[in-house]
């Protein structure tokens, strides 16, 4: 895809302050301080990580897509992108990506949603929604499912056409792409590594992802 | 059918209110170029909201007309689209802020103005929200009557001038029940200067029973299948 640049980080992993792998399935939770980046790694390559963000100091103010998409006049995320809260706050920064594009418009998936597009069989099956509601349930009374408002999916690929039809489309990440975030204030992020076994956001095969923090 | 609700949401006008299973709601723009944002939850669990995106990806569309259904974070429908005169209805706009309609339309106040003072999605909502025990928390992706707004290839946004007309009606069904707030307030995207200032009337009928040979259930089989989870609720109840 023509329209797709990418942007290389100068940081150097052995200078990394925290470095973490987060195997398919599972979540993490985890405040970022002012000027703190984070790197999220896709080790194997068209892997969907689901991210959340909030302001730390008002966890009541979530990642908003359309804060961030109306702001941008754009619906894909890349370097320079600015994600911002509900309240229109800035809350991260992306200052390099080596992927290209992230959809802001797919969500997570849950098991009602499996049920409704795939088949009432799927009920069972491992999900985003309940990784981010696990992660949530550690802390307290503080966050409930109100929280969960529409995600960022990194490194997946949810095209749409000009006519208005969404696709879930092929990914466009390769082993080792990432993308960095500079944060802009106290933020929490919440990600789930996709479990989703039923399109081809995974390329049918839910991987590995790594996450890294540097200071400023 | 006899009416049982009708009302006029004037410019920058917004309302809130709980309406049962089995109801049309007929939005018409009373003039060209309407904008009127929408936020639904379900009023047993107010936790249970409209999701944009598992309604978007359920139905492969970055709009919504006739046929399309908006669900919930239960992969249940709060409502479907059983007519439309336009085709197209943005989801991903948002709605105003006060400081994006300070900065575009210019600052107005009460004191100045009295009630021709320019209202914001954000604080409108913000109003109905807390009304009904909820907050800006409680906040997401709105559906934005009579706006179309598409994408190019690589993804910028754009705002369709002239797509509402004089006239132009959408009508909703109510498939659970819901809480409803409304705003008509600009669109973010919209890049005219002036202050849009569209009235939209709203009026509600009682709906027929929904038959599994019903439109919207039979648009796409992901729709069925989340009208069969919302029959399912209503079974268990």
């Amino acid at each position: 895809m023509e329209n797709i640049k990418k942007v290389e980080s100068p940081r150097k992993e052995e200078n990394a302050i925290y470095n973490k792998i987060i195997p398919a399935g599972e979540g993490w939770m985890h405040e970022l301080k002012p000027g703190q980046v984070l790197r999220i790694v896709d080790l194997e390559g068209n892997q969907a990580v689901d991210t959340l963000f909030y302001d730390a100091d008002n966890p009541e103010d979530h990642y908003s897509v359309t804060a961030t998409i109306t702001g941008q006049k754009n619906i894909y995320l890349t370097t320079g992108s600015v994600l911002r809260s509900e309240s229109g706050n800035e809350l991260l920064k992306i200052v390099a990506d080596t992927c290209g594009r992230h959809d802001t418009l797919g969500g997570a998936c849950s098991a009602q949603s499996n049920t409704v597009r795939y088949a009432h069989d799927k009920l069972h099956m491992h999900n985003c929604r309940d990784t981010f509601m696990l992660q949530l349930s550690k802390y307290g009374e503080r966050f409930t499912k109100r929280d969960l408002a529409p995600n960022i999916n990194f490194f997946m690929n949810v095209p749409v056409t000009e006519d208005g039809h969404l696709e879930f489309a092929d990914g466009i990440s390769y082993a080792g792409s990432y993308v960095e975030l500079l944060s802009l204030r106290r933020t929490l992020v919440l990600i789930s590594n996709c479990p989703q076994l039923n399109n081809p956001c995974n390329a049918y095969n839910p991987t590995k992802i790594q996450v890294l923090i540097w200071d400023k | 059918m006899t009416k049982i609700f009708s009302k006029t949401i004037v410019p920058g006008g917004k309302w809130s209110g709980k309406i049962g299973k089995g109801k049309l709601i007929r939005f018409t723009a009373l003039e060209s170029g309407a904008n009127l944002s929408l936020m639904m939850y379900h009023v047993h669990d107010l936790s249970e909201r409209y999701n944009m995106p598992d309604t978007l990806k359920a139905q492969h569309t970055f709009h919504l007309t006739k046929g399309n259904v908006l669900m919930s974070d239960n992969g249940r429908v709060l409502a479907s689209i059983t007519s439309d005169s336009l085709g197209w209805h943005d989801t991903v706009s948002g709605y105003t802020t006060r400081e994006g309609t300070d900065e575009k339309y210019g600052k107005t106040s009460y004191q100045e103005l009295r009630n021709d003072w320019l209202r914001s999605g954000e604080e409108n909502f913000a109003m109905e929200l807390v009304r009904n025990g909820l907050s800006l928390r409680d906040m997401a992706p709105v559906v934005n009557l009579f706006s179309k707004v598409k994408t190019d290839d690589k993804g910028n946004l754009t705002y369709c001038l002239d797509h509402c007309k004089k006239n132009d009606t959408v009508t909703l069904r109510t498939e659970m029940d819901i809480l409803l707030i409304v705003s008509n307030t600009p669109n973010p995207l919209d890049p005219r200067t002036n202050y849009p200032s569209v009235p939209v009337a709203m009026e509600m009928l009682p709906a027929e029973p929904v038959d599994l040979n019903d439109y919207c259930v039979n648009y796409r089989p992901e729709n069925r299948r989340a009208f069969e989870n919302t029959w399912e609720y209503y079974a268990l109840l």
